[in-house]
Formats: structure tokens, C-alpha cells, sequence
């Protein structure tokens, strides 16, 4: 699969649930699809210091965030049997309960969708340099750090 | 030379920047972070990592860009 180029997987604010249903729409004419898997993460209201976080505010290093989701495509593209893969992730402000990653992944049969999802989520969270302010009610913040 | 030093997420509070050049006659990657350290003392307390031309390095990689990003922990998803 070395025809894929790097392209920008950065939405500014939210994913919208509209953006999501239109991605699934989108598919319908691939018949040879026989299995979608999807990821959505969503920002979490944590409560921290009996502050809740009302939002996530995300920056990256927008280049490098861009040329890793390109390799974790690549590498999920050798590893597993899949049509097409999708991967969006918000820039900027996100409201809690608000989805901040969508994941798609297509394939002719479910086998391949479950781990491929699994991998690439992990993949993300570990390599690609996106970075979370988590703005409480109060205005006030702290950094996130994936877990 | 002048090399461009961008900073990322909590970094920017330590540093009050976003990004700035520095005049840079080391040859590693641990020969400017000692140039940063001297600028920033608390930047020693504080996990991250360094990347150039897209790539994370280790202290003993080569400077071969002028443009150097320093990455605090990850927190995509």
C-alpha cells in the first residue's frame, strides 16, 4: 500500500456525530466491505481536585502527528487485511463528552477489524506527538498525560 | 549556526515561547539541551522528548536540521 500519501487527519474542534454518519454513508457503495470497526474517543469530565475538566484543549507538532498517523496507516495496511482505514483526530478546543478521535477501519470480513482497531489506536496514543490542556470549570488547567 | 528550537504543550509555560532561535555550535541533540537547560533551569525537571526532521532522537543523534521540537508526554486519543 505505498500508493497512500501522508494527509492531514486534524479537524479543528469536535468530531461531529454528522462528520461520522456521512463517513459511514460514504462506504455504502463499497460492496466488497463486508465489516466496519470504529473507535471514537471521547473527552471525559474528570474530577481532579474537585475540579471537573470541562473541556480539551489540543495542540501538535502538526507535520510530525501527520507523517506518524502515515506510518501507523501503512503498518496497519501490512498487518492486516483491510479496504480502508480512516483516521481523524481534533485540533483545539473540545468540549467534554465531545468526540475527539474517529477511527474507521473497512474490511471483507470482521476478523481483521477488531485487533486492526486495537493497533491503531494504541499506536496513537504512544507515537504521534498530540498534545491535551485540560481546562477545568474554573479556567484553570493541567497537561494531560496518556496512561 | 542559528537553529530554531519549537516548543509544544506544558514546554511553552517553562519557556514562555512557542518557538525561538538560538545561536547553536554544539553537535548533538545533548549539546542543546545543556544550551537550554542553562537558559531554562526548571526545563530540567520536565519530561520530554526531542525531534528533528519528524523524528524522535536520543542524546547522541547529530544536529542535521535547524529546526529542533521539544515534546512533552504524549496525550493524543
Amino acid at each position: 500500500m505505498k500508493n497512500h500519501k501522508p494527509k492531514n487527519a486534524f479537524r479543528k474542534g469536535a468530531i461531529t456525530t454528522e462528520f461520522i454518519a456521512n463517513s459511514i454513508a460514504k462506504h455504502q457503495v463499497k460492496t466488497s466491505i463486508g465489516a466496519h470497526n470504529i473507535f471514537l474517543g471521547q473527552v471525559r469530565a474528570d474530577e481532579i481536585n474537585a475540579k471537573k475538566v470541562a473541556a480539551i484543549d489540543y495542540t501538535a507538532h502538526e507535520d510530525m502527528a501527520n507523517l506518524k498517523f502515515h506510518e501507523i496507516r501503512e503498518a496497519a495496511f501490512l498487518r492486516f487485511d483491510l479496504s480502508c482505514m480512516h483516521i481523524y483526530h481534533s485540533i483545539g478546543n473540545v468540549n467534554a463528552g465531545e468526540i475527539c478521535l474517529f477511527v474507521f477501519v473497512s474490511s471483507k470480513r470482521r476478523k481483521e477489524v477488531f485487533p486492526a482497531i486495537e493497533f491503531i489506536v494504541e499506536e496513537i496514543k504512544a507515537k504521534v506527538p498530540i498534545f491535551g490542556k485540560e481546562i477545568f470549570n474554573d479556567q484553570s488547567h493541567q497537561w494531560k498525560v496518556n496512561s | 549556526m542559528m537553529i530554531t528550537i519549537r516548543y509544544f504543550g506544558l514546554l511553552t509555560e517553562v519557556t514562555g515561547c512557542t518557538s525561538e532561535k538560538i545561536n547553536f555550535s554544539g553537535t548533538t541533540i545533548f549539546d542543546v539541551k545543556e544550551v537550554l537547560f542553562q537558559k531554562y533551569k526548571t526545563l530540567k525537571n520536565k519530561d520530554f522528548q526531542v525531534a528533528q526532521n519528524n523524528e524522535l532522537n536520543t542524546d547522541k543523534t547529530k544536529i542535521t536540521s535547524t529546526e529542533i521540537a521539544l515534546l512533552p508526554p504524549f496525550a493524543g486519543g
